[in-house]
C-alpha cells in the first residue's frame, strides 16, 4: 500500500500548488472586483484604425 | 495611454477544429463497429487488427484524446488570446503544439490495433509516445502560461483558470501514472504491481475524466455561454467559488473505482465522501451557466450553438449527480462492472463533451471565416440526431446494466446461482446492445450533418488568418517603483508554482518512485510466485489481444461471486502483476480463478471458435493464435525488465528463461496432442503457437493461493531458480 503515500504526497503538491495559486490571486487583487470582468469578457475591442480590412468578432 | 495592435492567429484554431472534426468522427465510428461486434460477433471478419480488445482501445483514446483533445485545444486557442488580449506568445510552438500532438494520435492508430499495448485504461499508449505526450504537453503549458504572463488584461478570467488546472494536473497525472521501464523499444512494464498498479491507475483514471474532460469543457462553458448569449454570467462570484471547490476536491475522489478491492477500507471511504462533496461544485458550476440564460432562453429556442451549450451542461449536471451517487458502496455493487458505467461516460462524453465541442465549431466557424452559418435548420437536425441518439445509447445501457448486475446476483430459494451460466446474462442484454448501436449511429448521422454545415460555412466565407485587435497595454508591474520589490514577489508564486514544480517533480519522482514502490512489493502469500517465461508470453499476450477490456480479474468480496468464480481475490495475489489486469467491465466472465477450471484443449477449442465450446457467445474468435508464433526473442529483455521492477527472478536467469520456455510449452503441446489436439481443422498446434502461451498463462490464473504450488517445478532451472524464487 506504500503507493498510496505517493498518490496522497502528489494529491497534496497539486493542491498546495493550486493554495499558492489562490494566495497569489487573492493578493495580487484578482479577485477584488466580482462584477465587471464577467461583462468586460463580452466585449472584443475593435481596431480603431479606419483602413482595417479585418473586423474583430462581434457577439450579435 | 499606448494601444497595442496586435493579431489573433485564427489559422491554428481552424486547424485544431478540423482535427477535432475528423478524429472525431473516426472515433464514433470505431464505437459503433465494436458495439457492433457485441451484436454479431463475426462482423468484419476475425480478423487480428479489427478485433474488439484493440479496437476499444483505439476508440476510447481517439475520442478523448484526438476529438475531445483537439477540441479543448481549439476552444483554448480561441478563448485565451481574446480574453488575455495578447497574441499566442510562440507560433511556433503553436505549430509544434498542433502537429506533435496529431502525430500522437497516428502513432496511437499504428500501434493500438497492432497490440501494442500497456493495458492500462486511457494509458494505453506504450512508452516512446508517453515521453512524446509529455514533451508536447509541455509545449502546450508553456504556450499558455507565457500568453498569460504577457497579457494586456490584468483580471484571469474565470475560464483562464481553468486551462490552468487542466494543464497543471494533467502533467502531474501523466508522468506518475507513466512510470514504467522499458524491455523492448515497444513494450514496457509499470514500476508498480497489483493493488498498487491498480491504485495509480485509477487515481490517473478519475482524475483524467476530471482534468480532461471536465475542467477545460467548464472553462468553456465560462467563456462560450456568456458569449453566445450576450450576456454575462449568471454571478462571477458563483464561478470563483465552483473553480477552486471543483478542483481541491476532485483529486481525492479516485478510490471509488476501487471500492470492495483490496484498497484499505478508510481509503475507499475517503473516496466516497469526496465523491459525494463533488455534487456542490458540480453542480454550483452547472446552474451557473444554465441561470446565464435566465431571460435568454428565447435565443435558445432559435440558436444551435446555445441548445449544444444547455443540453451539454444539462448533461453535465446528471452526470455529476450519478458519479456521486455511483460511489456510495451499496450502489457501486450493483453498477460495477456492468454496462450501467458505459451508459453513465456516453451521457457525459456524447452530450457534455460532444455538445460542447459542437456549440464551438458553430460558433466559432462563422465568426473567423466573416460570414454567417450555412444552414441553422440543418444544425437543429444535428441537435436532435445528436440529444435522440445520446438518450438511445444511454438508457438501453442502464437497462441493460443494471439487469445484467441483478442477474449476476439472483439466488434461488435454495440458495443456488439462478443464472449459474454467465452467458444467459449476456445473452439477455444484446437487444440492449442492438439499440446502442442505434443510438450510436443516429449520434454519427447527426456529426456528419454538422461537419457538412461547417465545411459549408466555411467556404462561403474566408479564413481570418491574423485578426487584428487593439488593447492598451498593460502597465509593467516593475514600472511601478514604491511597490517594485514586493510586487514583484507577488507576482512570482505564479511563475514557480506553475512551471517550476512541474519540472521539479519530475525529478522527484525518478530519484524516489523505484525504492518506495519495489520495496513495498514484498508478498504477503507466501505461496505466491513469479510467472514462468511463457506465462510471462502468454500474459503479454492477453494485454496484447485486450482481454482485460471485456474480462476482469478482481472476484468481489459477495457471496453472489464467490459462488460463480472462487474464492475472492487477495492482495497479495497480484505482487507480479506488472500491469494489474483487473479490468473495469464484464462484458465476460471473471477470469481470476480460471486456472486449472478446464482442461487445456478446452481453451484451445474455446479460443478457436468460441461457440464450440460456449453456444451462443458473443466473444470473438482467436483463430490466429493457433497461427502465430510466440515472441520467444525478447523474452531475456522482458525478464530482466520485470527483476528490474521487482520481480525475483535470479541473476542471470535471463539466459537460461527461453530454455524453461520451450521446456513448459513442449508439456502443454504434447499434453495436446496427447488429448487428440495436435492438429486444429488442419492447424498444428505446435510448441511455438501464440495459443501454448496464452493456455499457460490462464491455467497458471489465481492457482498459487491454493498451496504448494511451485510453477518452475519440472522446468530445467529448476534446481537453479527454486531458492531464489521461493524465499522472496
Amino acid at each position: 500500500m506504500g503507493v498510496i503515500v505517493l498518490l496522497i504526497a502528489f494529491s497534496l503538491l497539486v493542491a498546495l500548488t493550486f493554495l499558492g495559486a489562490f494566495f497569489w490571486a487573492v493578493k495580487s487583487g484578482q479577485f477584488d472586483d466580482p462584477q465587471t470582468p464577467s461583462m468586460r469578457m463580452l466585449f472584443d475591442d475593435e481596431p480603431v484604425s479606419k483602413n482595417n480590412k479585418t473586423l474583430t468578432n462581434k457577439t450579435d | 495611454m499606448a494601444v497595442d495592435t496586435f493579431h489573433y492567429d485564427n489559422k491554428i484554431v481552424r486547424n485544431f477544429g478540423i482535427a477535432a472534426m475528423t478524429f472525431g468522427i473516426i472515433g464514433f465510428l470505431v464505437g459503433l463497429i465494436i458495439a457492433l461486434k457485441l451484436i454479431f460477433p463475426d462482423f468484419l471478419g476475425f480478423i487480428p487488427e479489427l478485433s474488439y480488445g484493440r479496437l476499444r482501445p483505439l476508440h476510447t483514446n481517439a475520442v478523448i484524446f484526438a476529438f475531445a483533445g483537439n477540441a479543448i485545444f481549439y476552444g483554448v486557442y480561441y478563448s485565451l488570446p481574446r480574453l488575455c488580449k495578447a497574441s499566442m506568445w510562440s507560433p511556433i510552438l503553436s505549430q509544434i503544439h498542433f502537429w506533435g500532438w496529431q502525430l500522437i494520435i497516428l502513432s496511437a492508430v499504428l500501434t493500438l490495433p497492432f497490440g501494442i499495448t500497456t493495458s492500462k485504461e486511457y494509458a494505453e499508449l506504450e512508452w516512446p509516445i508517453d515521453i512524446a505526450i509529455t514533451i508536447i504537453w509541455v509545449v502546450f503549458g508553456v504556450n499558455m502560461i507565457m500568453t498569460i504572463m504577457k497579457r494586456r488584461e490584468k483580471h484571469l478570467y474565470v475560464a483562464i483558470w481553468f486551462y490552468l488546472a487542466t494543464f497543471l494536473t494533467v502533467a502531474v497525472l501523466h508522468i506518475v501514472n507513466s512510470f514504467e521501464v522499458p524491455a523492448t523499444l515497444l513494450k514496457s512494464y509499470p514500476v508498480y504491481a497489483g493493488v498498487q498498479d491498480a491504485l495509480v491507475q485509477w487515481w490517473y483514471g478519475h482524475n483524467a475524466v476530471a482534468f480532461f474532460l471536465t475542467t477545460p469543457f467548464l472553462g468553456i462553458m465560462y467563456y462560450f455561454i456568456p458569449k453566445a448569449a450576450n450576456r454575462p454570467i449568471f454571478s462571477y462570484r458563483l464561478s470563483i467559488v465552483h473553480f477552486w471547490s471543483l478542483i481541491f476536491i476532485y483529486i481525492w475522489a479516485g478510490p471509488h473505482h476501487l471500492l470492495y478491492t483490496a484498497l484499505p477500507t478508510w481509503a475507499q471511504a475517503l473516496g466516497t465522501v469526496f465523491s459525494l462533496m463533488l455534487i456542490a461544485p458540480s453542480w454550483g458550476g452547472m446552474l451557473n451557466g444554465l441561470l446565464t440564460l435566465r431571460g435568454a432562453w428565447d435565443k435558445v429556442r432559435e440558436d444551435p450553438v446555445l441548445k449544444f451549450l444547455v443540453v451539454g451542461v444539462t448533461a453535465y449536471g446528471m452526470v455529476t449527480f450519478e458519479g456521486p451517487m455511483l460511489s456510495i458502496a451499496n450502489v457501486n455493487a450493483i453498477a460495477h462492472y456492468s454496462d450501467y458505467i458505459i451508459g453513465h461516460v456516453h451521457n457525459g462524453a456524447l452530450l457534455w463533451n460532444g455538445g460542447l465541442t459542437f456549440a464551438m465549431l458553430y460558433y466559432i466557424t462563422p465568426r473567423i471565416y466573416k460570414t454567417k452559418l450555412y444552414s441553422v435548420k440543418l444544425a437543429n437536425i444535428h441537435f436532435w440526431f445528436a440529444t435522440m441518439g445520446a438518450l438511445f445509447y444511454v438508457i438501453p445501457m442502464y437497462w441493460g446494466g443494471i439487469t445484467q448486475s441483478l442477474m449476476w446476483k439472483q439466488f434461488t430459494a435454495e440458495g443456488f446461482l439462478q443464472y449459474p451460466n454467465f452467458l444467459e446474462t449476456v445473452v439477455q442484454i444484446i437487444p440492449m446492445y442492438a439499440l446502442r448501436a442505434f443510438g450510436g449511429s443516429l449520434f454519427i448521422v447527426g456529426a456528419l450533418f454538422g461537419v457538412y454545415n461547417i465545411a459549408k460555412t466555411a467556404l462561403s466565407g474566408s479564413l481570418i488568418v491574423d485578426e487584428e485587435a487593439q488593447a492598451p497595454a498593460l502597465i509593467a508591474e516593475t514600472e511601478n517603483h514604491e511597490e517594485k520589490w514586493h510586487r514583484r514577489l507577488e507576482g512570482r508564486p505564479l511563475k514557480l508554482s506553475l512551471i517550476v514544480i512541474v519540472t521539479i517533480l519530475i525529478g522527484g519522482i525518478v530519484e524516489y518512485m523505484p525504492t518506495a514502490l519495489i520495496d513495498s512489493n514484498i508478498p504477503t502469500i507466501e505461496s505466491v510466485k513469479p510467472y514462468t517465461p511463457l506465462e510471462v508470453a502468454g500474459r503479454d499476450i492477453y494485454i496484447a489481444e485486450g482481454c482485460n477490456n471485456c474480462h476482469s480479474q478482481m472476484i468481489r468480496p459477495f457471496r453472489s461471486e464467490t459462488e460463480r468464480y472462487g474464492e475472492y481475490s487477495k492482495a497479495g495475489e497480484f505482487v507480479y502483476d506488472h500491469p494489474h489486469l483487473w479490468g473495469s467491465k464484464r462484458t465476460g466472465p471473471d477470469l481470476h480463478r480460471i486456472g486449472n477450471k478446464y482442461p487445456d484443449s478446452w481453451h484451445l477449442r474455446h479460443m478457436y471458435d468460441p461457440n464450440s465450446t460456449s453456444p451462443g457467445s458473443i466473444m470473438p474468435a482467436y483463430t490466429w493464435l493457433l497461427k502465430k508464433e510466440t515472441d520467444v526473442k525478447s523474452i531475456p529483455s522482458k525478464i530482466n525488465a520485470l527483476r528490474s521492477v521487482g520481480v525475483p527472478y535470479a541473476e542471470g536467469y535471463d539466459a537460461i528463461a527461453i530454455r524453461d520456455l520451450k521446456a513448459q510449452a513442449d508439456e502443454i503441446s504434447t499434453g495436446l496432442r496427447e488429448n487428440g489436439f495436435g492438429e486444429v481443422e488442419g492447424i498444428q498446434i505446435t510448441s511455438e503457437k501464440q495459443i501454448i502461451a496464452l493456455i499457460a498463462y490462464l491455467q497458471r490464473l489465481g492457482v498459487d493461493i491454493s498451496g504448494n504450488n511451485n510453477p518452475f517445478e519440472g522446468l530445467p532451472s529448476d534446481s537453479r531458480m527454486g531458492a531464489n524464487v521461493k524465499e522472496n
